[in-house]
């Protein structure tokens, strides 16, 4: 595939993922924030969100395998999760997260174990989604050319 | 009035406790020409300050003397606002009663719109309160405060 086709292909997946709810406006602030001096930023920020989700997801499985459930702590680990999907723009892992946060207040303990494999799923998504979006950053930028913005 | 030649930058202390958010903080404020110093806590804010997390502190209050708070520099203060042990609320707080720093604008960000949360936070000092995730627009927002305080400064340093 040649420069100008990979561009549009990474133009045009980026839309998608707009157009899907995958990602947000936040999303695009992120990449604003990226210049010559700072050309990692958002691959940097989202490896954080990666290895921090992945953490808390852990975090709640455990907690919520216990006998006595804790729901407070269930609910400061979702509402980090929610804030930082925010920060990035993972809108629908964010929207879930709020989901999630009722049935803690609720202490429903099947709609948080649901909630927690809708959210595990939603999270692995986007994950994918955004790492075969770098992928073809890299590529492009393999090839000589520029990332499009 | 003639200002007087002087740095333009301004030194901002952001505090919180989600590494996510600190490195968007940063590169927020660092995309608006602030100098930006970074804590995980309200504790450490304090103890880059020099101030005690109790109620005496440290060094003797005469502020117009001493000038070893002013080195440090610090023009405005964001903070989280949910932190785990000292809220942005309680830093809030603490920072008013100092008289060394009472003056420095005060900036609360919080990812939930709760109106007496936010009415609370202004009505003790706070400058302003920002809904995260924050924004270049907002960051910008900040300048006016700093400029203000810098002049209030200046207004009474005689010197």
């Amino acid at each position: 595939m040649d420069l100008v086709q990979l561009q549009r292909q990474l133009v045009d997946y980026r839309t998608s993922l707009y157009h899907e709810g995958f990602l947000d406006e936040q999303f695009t602030q992120l990449q604003e924030l990226q210049d010559e001096n700072n050309p990692d930023f958002v691959v940097e920020v989202v490896s954080l969100y990666f290895e921090d989700s992945e953490r808390l997801l852990n975090e709640l499985s455990k907690a919520l395998e216990q006998q006595i459930i804790d729901f407070k702590r269930i609910d400061a680990h979702v509402h980090q999760l929610k804030g930082s999907s925010s920060s990035i723009g993972a809108q629908r892992v964010q929207k879930l997260c709020i989901v999630f946060r009722n049935y803690c207040e609720a202490q429903n303990v099947e709609g948080c174990l649901k909630c927690l494999q809708q959210v595990k799923h939603e999270y692995s998504i986007v994950k994918t989604k955004l790492e075969s979006m770098f992928q073809l950053e890299r590529q492009i930028l393999n090839a000589g050319g520029s990332v499009p913005v | 009035m003639e200002m007087a030649v002087d740095k333009t930058q301004f030194h901002v202390l952001a505090v919180d406790d989600s590494l996510i958010d600190r490195k968007l903080i940063e590169r927020l404020l660092k995309t608006s020409s602030f100098q930006v110093t970074v804590v995980d806590s309200g504790s450490k804010a304090l103890e880059f300050l020099g101030l005690n997390d109790d109620e005496h502190e440290q060094r003797d209050s005469n502020s117009d003397e001493d000038q070893d708070h002013q080195d440090l520099g610090v023009n405005l203060i964001i903070t989280d606002y949910c932190m785990p042990g000292m809220t942005g609320y309680d830093l809030l707080k603490r920072i008013k009663k100092s008289s060394c720093f009472r003056d420095i604008p005060v900036v609360i960000m919080s990812s939930e719109n709760i109106p007496s949360r936010i009415n609370r936070c202004l009505e003790d000092g706070a400058e302003e309160f920002l809904l995260k995730p924050v924004q270049l627009s907002d960051v910008n927002k900040l300048r006016p405060h700093l400029m203000k305080a810098r002049s209030n400064e200046r207004l009474f340093d005689q010197h």
